[in-house]
């Protein structure tokens, strides 16, 4: 199939659409709310489900029923609206049955604003709900990106019966690019056998997430748990530039990846050994990857659009074998490529003593810059 | 004239909660209270002639515990055919 | 010695659609009368098979336990919501949702007002008893005023704590709404018609002629810390003057129907 120029959120919900969803319940909030009116418009001319729900949290719960119906059901939010989600999605994992939850991020925390920052990945990454409980989550970096780890997305969910999330942030979701979407997938004709759908000739089933025993909830925590390590051992997904001669490893997700990616080509041309780590499962982590390169690389810059999540991640990884640095931007500025190639520059030239906390350097320099006008 | 209606409580359910003996409008429901079921309730029996089997404690049994019987006379069951 | 008689036939035993699961519901509870009376339904309509039910948060969180069909649970107030999920992707089943007073009033007031505005074609029954049972006997949003429970120990003061809240009215005025009634479970008769109203909330959802709901005055003896008995008599003699029987929204078809 051909590329077209395609807006992120609508190419987002179209390729839902193509890859089997047969429900979605949704609410408006900036910026994810042309995924619920392109979902408005073509999920009626298909005949499938489609509600405006009356909140998010509606909307979770209807994503909850219908995914215990086995059918592919999903919403798509903002950060706030992701915060008012994290009941259902806790209900939802806890009840084992699949959704798909695309959060375009937003600055914030609180009302914020509606322009694109990376501040959930703890929310996302670590769960965010109440329990034991594990999501995988995808980041995509482009619009082709979140096309394909949509349908992605929806595999993952229904093979392991798990949330998936796909975090992307306003600037994915509002982008135009040239990208291609996938055909049009067949819908699954048989119910899977855990779904609920009405006892005809069978045995009646219940889907709950209530364990009252607490010895009862401890099996269902271990069998989450041998599933997420099955997730782990299978699922993990990245991508890497120039990283095979790096003595720098530049890492980050999502839109800040991808303006390091500038950044780092901008730096090698200038002969800086500098690679880019791109993890593209948050959840789970590339903790092999991020291992091997702290044994390559003599120092290690996180870039992100937040105060350092995944930077606590990855100084865990990397547990003090190399040096990590931490550059971000906040509560919605996005970080430029010359920004990045700054700090890559200044890595490489005047790297840090290390007699301070990566966060506490960076936001002295941070700080140094926006009074600079930068 | 001679009761024709009967009851059977199944202790698996009853919890001797009375609103059967209440409810009766002939009053011949009461508690066993020489008997306790396995959950330590004394359930509900007849305890005197007189049932009509009108069904009244099954419709007023939270548990669903009552079974109704009741004798057709043949001049019911002439009037059912005809 | 008591003797059944020689030639008494079975006119009445436990419907089939209720699983043979003992209820932990309290001696004299009413809920074991409404879960009953719906699964009488669900027998006489042959519709087992295909219902799916949404269970509450609240003392019939187990209601899956004890009725013989598919079963879902939500979280707390969320059933309409969720009922609404499940609906929109098998329309052809049925689904109804069975919540207390704060499953539906209170958390879920969002949820049960929107469902009901959609026209979502689902059954709720609503079970009505002035308190939170399961939490140990909080006011809730139907609670009397002047009714002592632990959170209103005093008693309900309206100046600090409001007013009840009905219901059936304040859904009777959906545009979406089929069939709104009100019914009590303190007595044989009314109990009868509890039973017909059930019927046809489920015929409403059968004709896709909008949401359905029946709420059900019910007791709680062991919070309103009376006998069963005593319980059934609260009921009829307060609640009922608070919140009328009755019927708020009959659709024509509904009204015009002979079971």
């Amino acid at each position: 199939m051909a590329k077209h120029l395609l807006k992120g959120n609508e190419a987002f919900a179209e390729a839902a659409i193509r890859a089997g969803c047969e429900g979605f319940f949704g609410y408006p909030i900036t910026p994810s709310t042309e995924f619920l009116e392109h979902m408005a418009k073509r999920m009626p001319e298909l005949g499938r489900a489609f509600v405006q729900a009356e909140s998010e949290v509606a909307a979770i719960n209807m994503v909850y029923g219908a995914a215990c119906t086995g059918k592919r059901a999903m919403t798509a939010s903002s950060s706030p609206g992701i915060s008012l989600m994290m009941e259902g999605i806790s209900y939802i994992a806890g009840t084992e049955v699949p959704a798909v939850i695309i959060n375009v991020m937003r600055g914030g925390p609180g009302l914020g604003n509606i322009a694109p920052s990376q501040g959930d990945y703890f929310q996302m990454v670590k769960g965010g709900g109440h329990g034991d409980y594990f999501p995988i989550v995808l980041a995509p970096a482009s619009v082709q990106e979140a096309i394909d780890q949509i349908g992605l997305a929806f595999d993952l969910a229904d093979k392991y019966r798990s949330i998936v999330h796909v975090i992307a942030d306003g600037n994915i979701g509002q982008m135009m690019e040239p990208a291609e979407l996938p055909p049009m997938r067949e819908l699954r004709k048989e119910p899977p056998d855990w779904a609920v759908t009405g006892a005809r000739g069978r045995k009646p089933r219940f889907l709950s997430s209530i364990y009252i025993d607490p010895v009862d909830q401890e099996v269902t925590d271990i069998r989450l748990l041998r599933r997420w390590m099955e997730i782990e051992k299978h699922e993990v997904r990245y991508k890497e530039h120039f990283m095979k001669d790096a003595e720098i490893a530049v890492i980050g997700f999502g839109t800040a990846g991808r303006v390091a990616s500038s950044a780092v080509n901008l730096a090698r041309e200038e002969g800086i050994k500098v690679g880019l780590f791109r993890p593209i499962t948050l959840a789970p982590f590339p903790k092999k990857e991020v291992e091997t390169i702290s044994r390559q690389v003599k120092r290690i810059l996180v870039v992100e659009m937040n105060t350092g999540m995944m930077l606590e991640d990855i100084t865990n990884i990397v547990q003090g074998r190399v040096p990590v640095e931490f550059y971000g931007r906040l509560g919605g500025v996005t970080p430029f490529p010359d920004e990045i190639l700054d700090e890559i520059r200044r890595v490489r030239n005047n790297p840090s003593d290390n007699s301070k906390y990566a966060r506490e350097e960076w936001l002295d320099r941070l700080e140094n810059i926006i009074q600079g006008g930068g | 004239m001679p009761a024709y209606g009967w009851i059977e409580v199944n202790e698996r359910f009853c919890k001797g909660c009375e609103l059967c003996v209440e409810a009766c409008p002939k009053d011949v429901i009461g508690l066993d209270m020489e008997h306790l079921t396995s959950k330590g309730y004394h359930p509900a029996m007849l305890i005197a002639e007189g049932c009509t089997g009108c069904g009244i404690c099954a419709v007023i049994c939270p548990d669903a515990a009552i079974q109704v019987f009741r004798e057709i006379r043949k001049k019911d069951r002439v009037a059912v055919a005809a | 010695m008591l003797t059944k008689p020689a030639d008494a036939e079975l006119i009445y035993q436990r419907p089939e659609s209720l699983s043979g699961v003992a209820t932990h519901y309290c001696p004299g509870c009413t809920h074991g009368i409404a879960h009953r009376l719906v699964a009488e339904v669900l027998d006489e309509m042959g519709i087992r098979e295909k219902t799916i039910g949404v269970a509450p948060v609240g003392c019939s969180v187990f209601a899956y336990k004890y009725f013989f069909s598919d079963y879902v649970e939500a979280a707390h107030g969320r059933a309409p919501a969720m009922a609404t999920g499940i609906k929109r992707v098998l329309p052809d089943r049925t689904i109804y949702t069975y919540q207390g007073d704060g499953d539906l009033a209170s958390i879920g007031m969002a949820e049960i007002m929107h469902a009901a505005a959609r026209g979502e074609n689902i059954t709720v029954i609503f079970i009505n008893n002035a308190i939170y049972g399961m939490t140990g006997g909080q006011m809730a949003p139907t609670t009397l005023p002047g009714m002592k429970t632990t959170s209103s120990p005093l008693g309900r003061d309206v100046e600090l704590a409001g007013f009840p809240i009905r219901m059936a009215e304040i859904l009777a005025n959906m545009d979406g709404a089929g069939y709104i009634v009100r019914r009590s479970l303190h007595n044989p008769a009314n109990i009868r018609k509890a039973k017909k109203a059930i019927r046809l909330a489920f015929e409403t959802q059968e004709r896709n002629l909008g949401f359905s709901m029946v709420e059900l005055l019910s007791s709680c003896p062991t919070n309103w810390k009376l006998t069963p008995n005593e319980a059934l008599k609260f009921v009829g003699e307060h609640m009922v003057p608070v919140f009328p029987l009755g019927d708020y929204k009959v659709i024509p078809e509904i009204a015009d129907l002979k079971v």
